[in-house]
């Protein structure tokens, strides 16, 4: 707060500007405090007894009553819940009844694999989606713009399970393109050392080409797809702002002045209409999360969404909550990442703080 | 003088209020009918309303009970009256997708019911009273928006037990935000009105205000979220279903059936694709229908 008062002093943009932040980290607080809240009261219905899943259902009474008040369940509710608060902002969300490890560091092994399908594919989505919405902002109402307009119907309307399923059957079972479920052949698995867990970077550091060459024909297949819904998405939101842009009265003086249609596409309209489409790429960089459980459970991944629905289905709370909570913390923070970054580039919101 | 009913419609002097609203409807349903792509949604959703109530008629077969076990297992497609083949069981697959066209539209039906009222309550309250009530429900509703759908409706149902009505409660739990969200926008441009004032003044209560005045005016919009969302919850519903939380064998979930048939993918490719099938005719269904209704009843949003 001192902080705040003597950058007024000097500068009268900083107050206004440390006062915002201020406001935004409390706004973050609240929300990770209802993060929390909401997977505490789901782990307090569920059916499971919490006991019977780490003692098994043949220990005697005393064993019973006894794990009964280590987990602190005899306590009352807020009670519980500020102990559950304590664990998990000091990293412990408790262990996996299925893996028999803390699941902090089954989350931290798997995650790896899940961040480097999602970067692959939004690569992917942002380097198509763009240049094609732009296309079909420019060609709006024509044909190339219908196109695209039903390619992206079938991205919000196709389930991606099926779309994988269809995928492994034509291009790995019949067409023998790409390598079939898994991350890398088991040849393979032990020729890398495991340095950033990020296979592709892994092997491409170690010079072990083969093996780089193996997990690429692995990633294609689920990246391109997971990068053809975020494209779907990308896309239609770069043509309505490259729409937004090209109405606007500075393309009409460029035109006036004889500047190239192209360089008034790609350089003076699409300049101004990424700013919101950072925004766009963040939030769908953070809706791969959510695509990524069903893709990595037909691709056989081994990333936090496997791990997830694994957990699901074998009625491991503890794993589902903790994997269910940072997804959420993820989501936030990328969310307020597309905020700063919004503030960050748009010289009209920055002068407006 | 006799004029045509179509011309009665069309009529700039409409003689009684009733006219009037009629021909502001069927001035709509022009204005929808001649975007062809909404009207093969409105189609597919309408032939989904049939299939699934005369189910009985169409199917050929019975869902869930199968033919001959050492014969009749994976039939391809066009095998006798079997049109998209057998499955593993022996089931007719058709059928199969016939019958399960109605929990596809309980799914959509329960959820669109239980969500759509929550949201526009909260939405509704919290625009229109503003301060420490706008505060807590509009933080709360971030809460919810701040987890991805699908992985917040895996929790819940985690929690609940997997089964069709608890994914139909886990879903509809993770769907009304966004329309609260909506419903709270529309009504902080409303709420200052003159009309709500004079409503105001007239001594109504904040209770008829909100739900005789205010909701009203919402019920578009978010009408046409909801329908926008559609293909959203079919495609939720059918992820559970693939991962074996949602509708439990021997239901015919198009979703659950795709995960049964993820095992024959290479050899019975049928199995697994016939249901992909009708989930994506389905939710495009919903997609051209609810992008239809936002050209005709949003002007806003037309541009």
């Amino acid at each position: 707060m001192s902080d705040a008062a003597t950058g007024g002093g000097r500068n009268g943009v900083l107050l206004p500007f440390l006062w915002k932040l201020a406001k935004l980290v409390l706004q973050v607080a609240l929300t990770f405090l209802g993060l929390l809240v909401v997977t505490f009261l789901i782990g307090r219905v569920v059916p499971v007894d919490p006991v019977l899943a780490v003692i098994g259902d043949r220990a005697p009474q005393s064993v019973y009553d006894r794990v009964y008040v280590e987990l602190g369940l005899d306590r009352p509710i807020y009670e519980q819940f500020w102990i559950y608060l304590q664990k998990v902002l000091t990293g412990d969300f408790g262990q996996s009844f299925l893996t028999k490890r803390d699941i902090v560091d089954d989350i931290r092994r798997v995650f790896p694999a899940t961040l480097e399908l999602a970067t692959v594919a939004i690569l992917i989505g942002t380097l198509v989606g763009i240049p094609v919405g732009v296309l079909a902002a420019v060609r709006q109402g024509k044909f190339t713009d219908q196109v695209v307009r039903v390619l992206g119907l079938i991205g919000y309307s196709a389930p991606i399970f099926w779309l994988g399923l269809l995928g492994l059957l034509v291009f790995y079972a019949r067409l023998q393109w790409v390598a079939g479920p898994g991350r890398i052949d088991i040849s393979y698995e032990y020729a890398i050392t495991p340095k950033t867990g990020l296979l592709l970077l892994d092997s491409a550091m170690q010079g072990q080409w083969d093996a780089f060459r193996n997990v690429f024909s692995h990633i294609i297949l689920p990246a391109s797809l997971l990068g053809y819904f975020s494209m779907a998405y990308i896309s239609r939101m770069t043509r309505s702002f490259m729409l937004n842009e090209l109405a606007q009265e500075y393309v009409i003086t460029a035109r006036v002045k004889g500047v190239p249609e192209w360089r008034i596409i790609w350089v003076h309209a699409l300049r101004n209409a990424a700013v919101p489409l950072v925004t766009v790429v963040a939030l769908s960089y953070a809706s791969l999360l959510e695509g990524s459980v069903l893709t990595e459970t037909v691709f056989a991944w081994p990333g936090l969404g496997q791990y997830l629905t694994n957990s699901l289905q074998n009625a491991d709370m503890n794993a589902v909550l903790g994997g269910t909570l940072v997804i959420g913390v993820i989501f936030v923070g990328l969310n307020l990442l597309s905020d700063l970054l919004y503030n960050l580039l748009d010289p009209r919101v920055r002068r407006q703080t | 003088m006799t004029t045509t009913r179509r011309e009665w419609l069309l009529t700039d002097r409409p003689a009684s209020r009733r006219q009037a609203r009629l021909g502001q409807s069927y001035r709509t349903w022009l204005t929808f009918r001649s975007n062809w792509l909404a009207m093969v949604g409105l189609g597919i959703v309408l032939a989904l309303i049939l299939i699934a109530i005369f189910a009985d008629a169409i199917a050929p077969y019975n869902p869930v009970l199968g033919g001959d076990l050492r014969t009749e297992r994976f039939l391809p497609p066009f095998t006798g009256n079997h049109y998209f083949g057998t499955d593993d069981l022996a089931r007719d697959i058709f059928s199969r997708i016939i019958y399960g066209s109605r929990l596809t539209l309980m799914v959509v039906v329960l959820v669109a019911v239980i969500a759509t009222p929550i949201g526009l309550l909260v939405g509704t309250t919290s625009g229109y009273f503003g301060g420490w009530v706008d505060t807590i429900l509009m933080r709360v509703t971030d809460i919810f928006l701040a987890f991805p759908r699908l992985i917040l409706a895996l929790a819940f149902v985690a929690a609940l037990g997997p089964g069709i009505e608890n994914a139909i409660i886990a879903i509809a739990i993770t769907s009304w935000p966004p329309y609260a969200r909506l419903a709270r926008a529309e009504t902080l441009t409303i709420r200052d009105t003159d009309y709500i004032n004079a409503a105001r003044l007239q001594g109504a209560s904040h209770t008829r205000i909100l739900w005789g005045h205010i909701t009203p005016l919402c019920l578009s919009s978010v009408i046409i979220r909801v329908t926008l969302d559609m293909a959203g919850i079919i495609l939720t519903a059918a992820g559970l279903g693939f991962l074996g939380l949602g509708a439990q064998p021997p239901q015919p979930e198009w979703g659950a059936m795709i995960a049964a048939g993820r095992r024959f993918l290479i050899d019975q490719w049928w199995v697994a694709t016939m249901p992909g099938i009708a989930i994506f005719v389905v939710s495009l269904g919903f997609n051209l229908l609810g992008d239809g209704l936002r050209d005709v009843l949003d002007p806003k949003a037309r541009k």
